[in-house]
């Protein structure tokens, strides 16, 4: 407890230089954002941007959805359909989801090791920057003639070079960016871990977040050159005449989707690990108990990390491939089953015998247990070779990636968001406000995505503007989940606002069971944190 | 533990970390000429060889065995010459050397430039699997209307495994008429 008036102590004086106009407390208005070096500054552009993103991905999927609603061409020109389909997987995935899970990477990795900022802030700040030009270009090239990118967010070739429309240059150009921001958020990421730790947090002591982001932020130094490399080959062969991709020129089109997915595959864990360390911290708190099998979460992590880069041809068992090579990938990709399999027990005995209460994060959190497992087992029966070639390039696929990736990666950040906010904002949200919108989007997310499972086993190939009659009823109730999990998240926006202008003031710990460095802090965090190491003590680590 | 301490060894970790970046560059710009040398070795993409020379005098018919060869031609998406094999299939002993011919017509009113494309079945023959003579092995140039036979010389290896009883070897003719009107072809 003397530890904790310890830091407090120090917060407090950090809070007095700021009130008397010290050079610790931001800049005011514009340039405060532009200049900023302050990882929680830098913490929350990214949020918001990442959250903008998401609105403008959505709006994407909505116009889907709606062509959808029925057979036939209502509202769309398919070529219109193939941006929106494409756009809405890019920008979720690059924009919203990846964007979100740095941005809380940059509000919790400093205080939960008990660092006074990031390694590298002013890096920090261009990594950040970076990014708005990055797709404001991508997404400029909408209204460009010809269109955007309309090859599908896998861009394979050669859709995306032969046959791409002219403002693929843009596009290519936009992916070199998003990937160089990535890699300089991952090196400061991975200094500040490693380097700038509080006295006595020892690697295996440190917050399940970091941990997850560490090894994250590997695999994006790893797999971002892959990504670059393969644009930069597109970028070759539409303008250079190369052909890497082109097989009229002696190159082959199935190199790309080796390539892509070699990136790919580790890419997806890129969105799920950092997703594990947020619910890793949440179930904890709300059970009132700690984290149970803390090494084996790391090891399990640290598993999946390796397994993502042997697993990459599972995506592609229908282009062709020898006998040994789907038997390989085949049990490879279920192979990993067993580490995720670890964590997922380790969060349901977390709960076991608990003392549990359900706030609103604790509530995003389960249902990511529940609904991310089932979008697993989906996964499981994808990796099944022979049954593959069934569900390939069907709404099974899309049900699935889905499944993982909004109740999955989306829910995590969102329970995340609910249980730092008190810490980021000083006030509590409206818990019946927080409740509504869980409910909606649990409802809104299984509505939308259960049905695609069947259309998918009954033969509805994905991405196309018009489908066979059969598939009518599927696709309705679908849509409709849709429009219901949109406007739910309008609600989320509503929820924050309403929570940062007339919450109840926060009180440090606002989680009676929550643990780690950062409850230590006073709520709202000051704006300079951790100047002086603070004492790590046994109560406020794991392991 | 000083600051400049901790500068040192953060940029340490930001060096170490960069040389992760440049090494998985060089390993993307390696992937290439990987690839092709994987495929070429276990021949995974049923892409044939090149020309192939072989002394008559040493090579022997194994007239012990008949493999059934099957010709299969398409035209990519685009290309509008008809493009038909002599035969759809024939039967050789391994060892001997075998002629058959492919046509192609162009049936536009523009000159055009085709390129083949091989791929063949099973793969576990690509490598037993050799031609001396191939209209693969460069482009035709066509005048609107033109028809052309293009010999196709084959000698399939007497180590052919002795589970392979029938091949497939399929062409897909490409439009390349675009990297003649660049320049680098015109002399064809």
């Amino acid at each position: 407890m003397s530890e904790v008036i310890h830091t407090d102590h120090h917060a407090a004086d950090y809070s007095v230089d700021q009130h008397a106009g010290g050079q610790h407390g931001p800049e005011k208005g514009l340039a405060r954002w532009l200049f900023t070096t302050n990882h929680k500054d830098i913490g929350t552009m990214y949020l918001w941007f990442s959250f903008l993103m998401f609105l403008i991905g959505g709006v994407m999927a909505l116009i889907v959805r709606s062509e959808l609603f029925q057979p036939g061409l209502q509202f769309l020109k398919p070529e219109f359909f193939n941006q929106m389909t494409t756009n809405h997987g890019l920008i979720m995935v690059f924009g919203a989801i990846m964007p979100a899970f740095v941005g809380l990477a940059n509000w919790l990795v400093p205080m939960q090791v008990g660092a006074p900022d990031m390694a590298l802030p002013r890096m920090n700040n261009l990594s950040f920057w970076i990014l708005p030009f990055a797709f404001g270009i991508m997404i400029w090239t909408l209204f460009s003639d010809g269109g955007g990118p309309n090859f599908g967010w896998t861009f394979y070739a050669p859709l995306s070079t032969t046959y791409a429309p002219d403002s693929v240059t843009y596009f290519i150009f936009a992916v070199h960016m998003m990937g160089a921001s990535s890699i300089m958020g991952s090196i400061n990421i991975i200094a500040t871990i490693l380097n700038m730790r509080a006295p006595g947090m020892t690697l295996m002591k440190m917050p399940m977040f970091i941990w997850t982001w560490l090894i994250t932020a590997y695999l994006l130094l790893a797999v971002m050159p892959v990504l670059a490399g393969a644009v930069t080959m597109m970028l070759f062969d539409i303008h250079f005449d190369t052909s890497f991709f082109n097989a009229a020129g002696g190159g082959d089109p199935v190199m790309f989707q080796h390539i892509f997915w070699f990136f790919g595959h580790p890419e997806v864990y890129i969105m799920i690990l950092p997703a594990f360390g947020i619910v890793s911290h949440i179930i904890p708190a709300f059970a009132r108990k700690q984290l149970f099998g803390y090494d084996s979460m790391v090891y399990a992590v640290a598993s999946i990390a390796f397994l993502s880069f042997i697993v990459w041809a599972h995506h592609m068992f229908t282009v062709g491939m020898p006998l040994a090579g789907q038997l390989f990938f085949m049990y490879s990709t279920m192979l990993i089953a067993v580490p995720t399999g670890v964590k997922v027990f380790n969060w349901i005995s977390t709960m076991w015998k608990g003392s549990m209460t359900f706030e609103t994060p604790m509530l995003f959190a389960i249902a990511f247990v529940v609904l991310f497992t089932m979008g697993g087992f989906s996964g499981l029966m994808l990796a099944i070779t022979p049954a593959d070639y069934q569900y390939h390039d069907t709404y099974f696929v899309v049900a699935h990636f889905h499944y993982v990736l909004v109740p999955g990666a989306l829910f995590s950040i969102i329970a995340g968001v609910y249980f730092w906010f008190p810490k980021w904002t000083g006030k509590m949200y409206s818990e019946s406000l927080g409740k509504i919108h869980f409910w909606l989007s649990f409802i809104g997310v299984n509505v939308t995505f259960f049905p695609q499972h069947f259309s998918g086993l009954a033969g509805m190939p994905r991405r196309v503007p018009d489908y066979a009659l059969q598939f009518a009823d599927f696709n309705m109730v679908s849509s409709i989940g849709a429009f219901i999990f949109g406007f739910s998240q309008l609600f989320f926006l509503f929820v924050i606002l309403h929570g940062i202008k007339s919450g109840k003031p926060a009180v440090a710990r606002p989680w009676e069971g929550a643990r780690g460095l950062e409850w230590t802090l006073p709520s709202p965090a000051p704006y300079h944190s951790f100047t002086h190491p603070p004492v790590v003590t046994d109560a406020e680590v794991h392991g | 533990m000083s600051n400049t301490h901790q500068q040192q060894e953060i940029m340490r970790t930001v060096k170490r970390l960069c040389l992760i970046v440049l090494g998985m560059c060089g390993f993307v710009a390696a992937l290439v000429p990987l690839y092709d040398l994987f495929c070429e070795v276990t021949g995974l993409n049923g892409k044939t060889g090149g020309p192939y020379t072989y002394d008559p005098a040493t090579t022997r018919p194994d007239t012990s065995r008949l493999i059934k060869i099957n010709f299969i031609t398409n035209t990519n998406g685009g290309m509008s010459w008809d493009f038909w094999p002599e035969y759809g299939g024939v039967r050789v002993h391994p060892g001997k050397l075998e002629e058959v011919s492919f046509f192609v017509k162009n049936t536009t009113d523009k000159v055009m430039m085709g390129q083949a494309i091989p791929s063949l079945v099973p793969i576990s023959a690509t490598e037993y699997f050799h031609k001396t003579e191939c209209f693969c092995f460069d482009q035709q140039v066509l005048q609107p209307g033109e028809e052309m036979e293009m010999p196709m010389r084959f000698i399939v290896g007497r180590e052919l495994p002795k589970n392979v009883q029938s091949i497939s070897l399929s062409y897909a003719l490409f439009d390349v008429t675009e990297s003649m009107q660049t320049g680098d072809l015109t002399g064809g």
